[in-house]
């Protein structure tokens, strides 16, 4: 063998070994991701990433979906079917996004997304989230406000059908608290208006800045 | 001269003790208005819906990051001790504490009041097979260990009697949680002991299945 053919033969195993790898790496990848049901793989997640993002992060005003509560997903799929939660891009946009879903597929996509991992928006004002993470973990007494933590739980996290909030992006939750102020009341668990309703704008903007940074 | 002198030394002496008694009757008077006048009917109603946000739009409880519990038809005098004991520091709970100690003595009675008389139905939720089970434990205890009946302090029907807590209607993991942790929660502070002491040894003779049977049981109480 010439010296080129005993180079190419040692790049040819290198390149054989790099192939290999990668694709052990892409099985152990592929095992990895949940299986899905046929529907949702060929119709329902996609028609959920153009606006959720590909790896449902979100996107401007939809919000993230990955590593959200699955019973949450759902009953937030069922109130936009139903019409119960009708702020204006509610209405404008899920309501149709929903009209079609059996409680099956909401069920498997639900629980597709909460599976995602997720990233923290980080778009909120830093200089207010050391405020607004005080409102998070101890309320305010004084003016009657409760301590987020109670219920989302101490890192945000949610818990069962209570929605994890930790990284969603600053925009959607100040816009979802102050919505409850306007009156959008109708499709949300019974505590949030009533807190929402003690929050003051500085509260909110606070709120919901400290919040776009949890992890 | 004299006489007339001691007809108005007598109608001061008449004045001066009817001033005196206006002014300690109205000094009373005050001393109950004090209790009501500490705070508003809007300030009250506030804090009655500040209570709800965790504890349930009728003080049923909640299962939020953990079990929060009712509220509604609890025993006043132990609704206010509780809140004494979050305010010194005997029970332990950073939520707690931080709500109640911006409460007044008067605001806390209040409070109690309010919701001693709410009656909602019941969270319910906990394993109906762990029922049977821990009724018999509420009525009959474990003759054996420190175990007494529940119902000799907590009353037939789990409603409780003055310091001792209504349990009818609690939630399952709740009663669950506290029993688990008494020591850990309670009496935190050995040089003030509380009432919480009597439930000491009883929590820890109990196992953790007889606790959510008993505990299941007074769930679904009404």
């Amino acid at each position: 063998m010439s010296s080129i053919d005993r180079k190419h033969q040692g790049v040819k195993a290198q390149m054989m070994k790099f192939v290999k790898s990668k694709i052990a790496i892409l099985a152990f990848v592929a095992s990895a991701v949940p299986a899905l049901a046929g529907d949702i793989e060929s119709v329902g997640v996609r028609n959920c990433t153009w606006c959720h993002g590909t790896s449902g992060q979100g996107f401007t005003i939809a919000p993230r979906l990955a590593g959200q509560r699955h019973q949450y997903i759902e009953t937030q799929l069922l109130s936009f079917s139903r019409h119960t939660r009708d702020n204006p891009f509610s209405k404008q946009y899920m309501w149709g996004a929903a009209a079609n879903l059996s409680s099956r597929t909401a069920r498997d996509l639900a629980i597709y997304f909460s599976t995602l991992p997720p990233k923290a928006a980080n778009d909120g004002d830093g200089e207010i989230a050391a405020i607004g993470r005080t409102l998070y973990e101890d309320g305010n007494p004084d003016s009657n406000i409760a301590a987020c933590a109670v219920c989302h739980g101490p890192n945000a996290e949610g818990i069962r059908g209570i929605p994890r909030l930790g990284g969603l992006s600053y925009s959607y939750l100040k816009r979802k608290l102050k919505q409850w102020n306007e009156g959008y009341h109708a499709a949300a668990e019974p505590p949030m208006p009533l807190v929402a309703s003690k929050l003051s704008p500085s509260d909110i903007e606070a709120l919901a800045s400290y919040l776009s940074f949890v992890r | 001269m004299h006489r007339r002198q001691d007809h108005e030394g007598h109608q001061l002496t008449v004045a001066l003790q009817t001033a005196i008694l206006a002014i300690v009757f109205s000094a009373a008077g005050r001393a109950q208005d004090a209790n009501k006048a500490d705070f508003s009917k809007q300030a009250l109603q506030a804090k009655i819906d500040y209570c709800k946000t965790c504890h349930g739009t009728s003080g049923q409880g909640y299962h939020g990051a953990s079990p929060i519990p009712r509220l509604a038809g609890q025993q006043a005098e132990y609704f206010e001790n509780q809140l004494r004991a979050f305010i010194e520091r005997r029970r332990d709970n950073k939520y707690m504490y931080s709500v109640s100690h911006v409460l007044s003595p008067a605001m806390r009675t209040a409070l109690a009041a309010h919701f001693k008389d709410l009656n909602p139905k019941p969270l319910g939720g906990a394993p109906r097979e762990l029922v049977a089970g821990g009724k018999k434990i509420y009525e009959e205890g474990f003759s054996g260990a420190d175990v007494p009946p529940c119902a000799s302090c907590h009353g037939p029907e789990g409603k409780g009697d003055g310091a001792f807590p209504r349990l009818a209607g609690q939630l399952q993991d709740y009663i669950l949680n506290k029993l688990v942790n008494w020591s850990s929660e309670r009496g935190q502070d050995p040089k003030n002991p509380d009432t919480s002491a009597i439930m000491e040894p009883i929590a820890h003779a109990l196992t953790k299945p007889q606790i959510a049977a008993v505990a299941a049981y007074l769930n679904y109480l009404e």
